[in-house]
């Protein structure tokens, strides 16, 4: 074993880790911040929060995004909310609560010290935003209003009506724009990282495509911080931007950086379904619907023959022969158990063939008891905007007919490993965010992305980070004349010369799109041994025949869209094989990973914790099978339990 | 459903640039128009004729460059003009949010980038907004560090406040509102802006300083001025008043008589 596993999780009790532990590590002299350099790769509300909080610091920044503005980010789309342990509703809720849910939630696969540091610093963020200016529900009072998400029994979830992310984001972009405008932080958009830069086995910079001209660049710094999010794009339909994807982690891993629970992926319930191969993604609705939204399906099989055949409306199908099959299962929770809890129950209603579209792949979310028993005002103000999206794709009111609503592939809970001060295995080089895989195990609830983003970006980056720059701030400049610098950009330009010298018949999209069916197929909501093999080997193959057959029109030195998807499909194709055989080795169900193997007589995932109590973290080994490792996750302050949401 | 498609067509900055048509056929009146976009760049680099390409083993023509991210209307990336309208023909959307039923079958289709001074062409739909992240640099903000803030309700804030600057700063900044107006301005933008913070306790504190640092740099970047034509409310795809230009201008008056 060439890497050992050292997270660094400081000693003493759970509550007092991350306060002993900041007053354990260095600290960098303002004097010797300007002397340093930070790459922050990413302008989500991890980048673009991290960029602005060390440009407050004094550090240089450099700051880069694919998108023309820091803006676009897609956490951007985000709707639902914010969790914190701020007990505004007087509802029991407390930093323990936070954390055991969140725990819990995550299936009993994720830190202890980092989950508990992540619902402390829950409220600093709220604190934060409102200070910033984002403009929260409120209630008449002028006091924050709250909301319940999934996996919660209180209300903690601080919202934007449906746009939350959207309004955090603004506010984390216009810090971000205020250091900006002070020189502390400089921006570079329309720049994708193509790879990193190691000197003497350490992070000093970036190869980045320029994507409106074509040029490749060279950035150095004394430390880089990846914030380029998920990987959820390898499925090619799911709720991420058509840009985001996982290359820049994937160029970590390959230089080095270990890669952990790539299988770990959310399968989020409430998508609108898929209507037509031409599809280019798949829009999520909010979580939040699920406050007053009810999930159903009907009892009868008639009744799903003829809404298939269009001869009924859901709405004149009468109470007493639906099935709201989550208050049935899960009467504790009802429509409120996490995620992939919801959407396994979707699955299960659906191949049992009660699937209410023409697909069979679709159930409702019906808003007609909210409706009657609130008034369609307040629904309104609610998910008014959401009703709006939702009707603007499918041309159907759900003020007046229920969502037809289906799992999708939304957010992934692996990424880069990282220790507690969020470094990766490559000594300089950050990953927070959706792109490390530290704070929600096996399955993330809703409303603790954001959360994430900005707990690392803001509030523990800006901390963790120094203790390394202490020991740097002797080193000069880095020299992007570096050997190691010219070899990055050599490999760079081979690899680009390689995508567009292939010229075969198919374009990007045909090869991701057969990726999508493969994953979604053997290393989505329900996988098995034989499957996984099979998908491993299916890509492969589809890998090879990217390489012979792929078609990329135009030419490097130019603003071309095609060569972008190459560069990012070739990577999501070595991906995939890491996420089918880090799914094929984890034989146990837990959280978003579902084996069919193991089960509950009821159904429900059968964890195995005496086998697989641990993280599982890839290391890249040349072309050659990736080599296994195992960070063991010991909980010495909650009880190991079976996830009930049923009492 | 079958169409007609007039695409405008610039290889780059420099380029003139032109009009080109291409037919595209059996749409599903579900699909989304940036949706029925790819399609028509997966037919041009199957069935291009494009000679230097076709030489060298793949037939493509170079597919139409546009912008695009997060397909569902809130990431502000798309963009286009679309038969003379901004985001098209349907109300309060974006171009994504598009879809074909809201088009006749057998429609001749004229897809346009946005067209404005301040915005330039980049390539083909695709322009540079890089002066939208200018104007917000100069003070879109409030001006507080991260760090040893209060308690976030010490700050109450009234609710019809609260709903009020959340109704201006659900502008996604897609320019819409600049690309419509015959003067080039971008009022409804920073008036967005402006208005979402001057709402708040919060953001009063640097009210003036905020609107006369914004203003400048809207007119340095050269955005033209506002003449009250309400063009931009009309094609804004989050429908945000023009109530809020009036609001700056009153804020941006109130600064001024204390200079």
């Amino acid at each position: 074993m060439s890497v050992k596993l050292i997270a660094k999780i400081p000693e003493g009790p759970l509550n007092e880790k991350w306060t002993k532990h900041k007053s354990s590590i260095k600290v960098v002299s303002p004097a010797n911040k300007r002397k340093l350099d930070i790459i922050v790769v990413g302008t989500g509300l991890g980048g673009a929060s991290a960029a602005a909080a060390l440009g407050e610091l004094g550090y240089n920044v450099k700051v880069f995004c694919i998108s023309d503005s820091p803006r676009r980010a897609h956490s951007i789309a985000a709707q639902g909310g914010i969790n914190a342990a701020k007990n505004y509703p007087n509802d029991n809720d407390s930093v323990y609560r936070l954390f055991y849910d969140t725990i819990k939630g995550g299936d009993f696969r994720s830190r202890e010290a980092n989950v508990h540091r992540l619902a402390e610093v829950s409220n600093h963020i709220i604190d934060l935003c409102v200070a910033q200016g984002v403009p929260f529900a409120r209630d008449y009072g002028g006091l924050l209003d709250n909301r319940s998400f999934g996996g919660a029994q209180v209300s903690r979830t601080f919202y934007a009506r449906g746009q939350t992310g959207q309004q955090l984001l603004l506010g984390a972009y216009g810090a971000l724009n205020r250091q900006i405008e002070k020189g502390t932080v400089k921006s570079y958009n329309r720049h994708e990282m193509l790879d990193i830069v190691l000197i003497n086995g350490e992070a000093r910079g970036i190869i980045t495509r320029n994507l409106v001209s074509g040029e490749i660049e060279k950035y150095g710094a004394h430390a880089v911080v990846i914030a380029t999010g998920g990987y959820g794009n390898v499925y090619f339909l799911s709720t991420n931007a058509m840009n985001s994807n996982g290359s820049a982690v994937w160029q970590c891993y390959k230089k080095g950086a270990l890669f952990a629970n790539p299988c770990f992926t959310q399968i989020h319930p409430t998508c609108i379904p898929v209507h037509g191969e031409q599809q280019s993604k798949l829009t999520l609705m909010s979580e939040s619907l699920r406050n007053d939204g009810r999930i159903w399906v009907p009892k009868k099989t008639e009744d799903v023959i003829m809404l298939r055949e269009k001869r009924i409306r859901p709405s004149e199908i009468p109470e007493a022969d639906r099935d709201y099959y989550l208050e049935r299962r899960y009467p504790a929770f009802g429509n409120l158990v996490p995620r992939d809890v919801a959407s396994r129950a979707a699955k299960e209603r659906c191949d049992a063939g009660f699937g209410v579209n023409e697909t069979g792949r679709a159930v409702f979310l019906d808003f007609k008891s909210a409706i009657e028993r609130l008034g369609k005002k307040v629904i309104g103000e609610r998910y008014g905007n959401l009703f709006q999206m939702y009707e603007k794709i499918t041309d159907v009111d759900p003020y007046k007919e229920p969502m037809m609503i289906y799992p999708a592939i939304h957010y992934t809970m692996g990424g880069l490993w990282v220790d507690y001060n969020l470094q990766t295995t490559i000594p300089g080089l950050y990953a927070i965010g959706e792109a490390n895989f530290s704070d929600h195990g096996g399955n993330r609830l809703g409303a603790s992305a954001l959360m994430q983003g900005l707990a690392d970006g803001y509030f523990i980056l800006p901390y963790t980070i120094g203790d390394y720059l202490a020991g740097k701030i002797q080193v000069p400049q880095t020299d992007t004349n570096n050997p190691a610098f010219e070899e990055a950009e050599r490999e760079v330009r081979a690899k680009t010369h390689k995508l567009l010298s292939v010229k075969g018949k198919e374009p990007v999209d045909h090869f991701h799109k057969k990726l999508g069916h493969i994953m979604w197929e053997y290393v989505g909501m329900a996988r098995n041994e034989q499957g996984l093999k099979k998908a491993i080997e299916e890509i492969s193959e589809l890998r090879k025949e990217f390489w012979n057959n792929v078609c990329i029109p135009g030419e490097n030195i130019e603003f071309n869209q095609e060569l972008e998807k190459g560069f990012r499909v070739a990577d999501f194709l070595e991906m995939a094989g890491l996420m089918a055989r880090d799914a094929l080795q984890r034989k146990e169900s837990c959280g978003g990973h579902f084996r069919e193997e193991m089960h509950t007589p009821d159904g429900e995932t059968l964890r195995d914790d005496k086998n697989f109590m641990y993280v599982s973290a890839w290391e890249y080994n040349k072309g050659e099978e990736p080599l296994f490792h195992k960070e063991e996750l010991s909980y010495e302050f909650v009880k190991l339990a079976e996830r009930n949401y049923k009492e | 459903m079958d169409f007609t498609l007039k695409i405008w067509r610039q290889k780059s900055a420099r380029d003139k640039g032109t009009f080109k048509t291409y037919q595209i056929k059996n749409i599903s009146p579900d699909t989304s128009f940036l949706e029925m976009l790819d399609i028509l760049n997966d037919q041009l680099i199957r069935e291009g004729t494009d000679p230097v390409a076709v030489e060298k083993g793949c037939k493509s023509d170079d597919p139409v460059a546009f912008d695009h991210d997060c397909r569902e209307g809130i990431c502000g990336m798309c963009s286009l003009y679309i038969n003379g309208r901004a985001h098209g023909p349907d109300d309060a959307i974006t171009t994504c949010q598009l879809h074909m039923r809201k088009f006749r079958d057998g429609e001749t289709i004229t897809i346009e980038p946005w067209r404005s001074a301040a915005m330039p062409v980049i390539k083909d739909l695709v322009v540079d907004r890089h002066a939208l992240d200018k104007i917000l640099q100069a003070g879109g903000y409030i001006s507080v560090n991260t760090g040893g803030i209060q308690d976030a309700n010490t700050i109450p804030v009234p609710r019809e406040k609260a709903e009020e600057s959340m109704d201006a700063a659900a502008c996604v900044g897609c320019g819409a509102c600049i690309a419509t107006c015959k003067n080039g301005s971008a009022m409804l933008f920073v008036a967005s802006r402006v208005s979402s913070l001057a709402l708040l306790p919060q953001g009063k504190i640097e009210a003036a300083r905020r609107v006369k640092a914004m203003i400048a740099r809207m007119d340095e970047l050269g955005f033209g001025s506002c003449t009250n034509t309400r063009a931009c409310e009309m094609e804004c795809p989050k429908n945000i008043s023009v109530i809020h230009i009036a609001r700056l201008n009153r804020e941006f008056l109130k600064a001024k008589t204390k200079d």
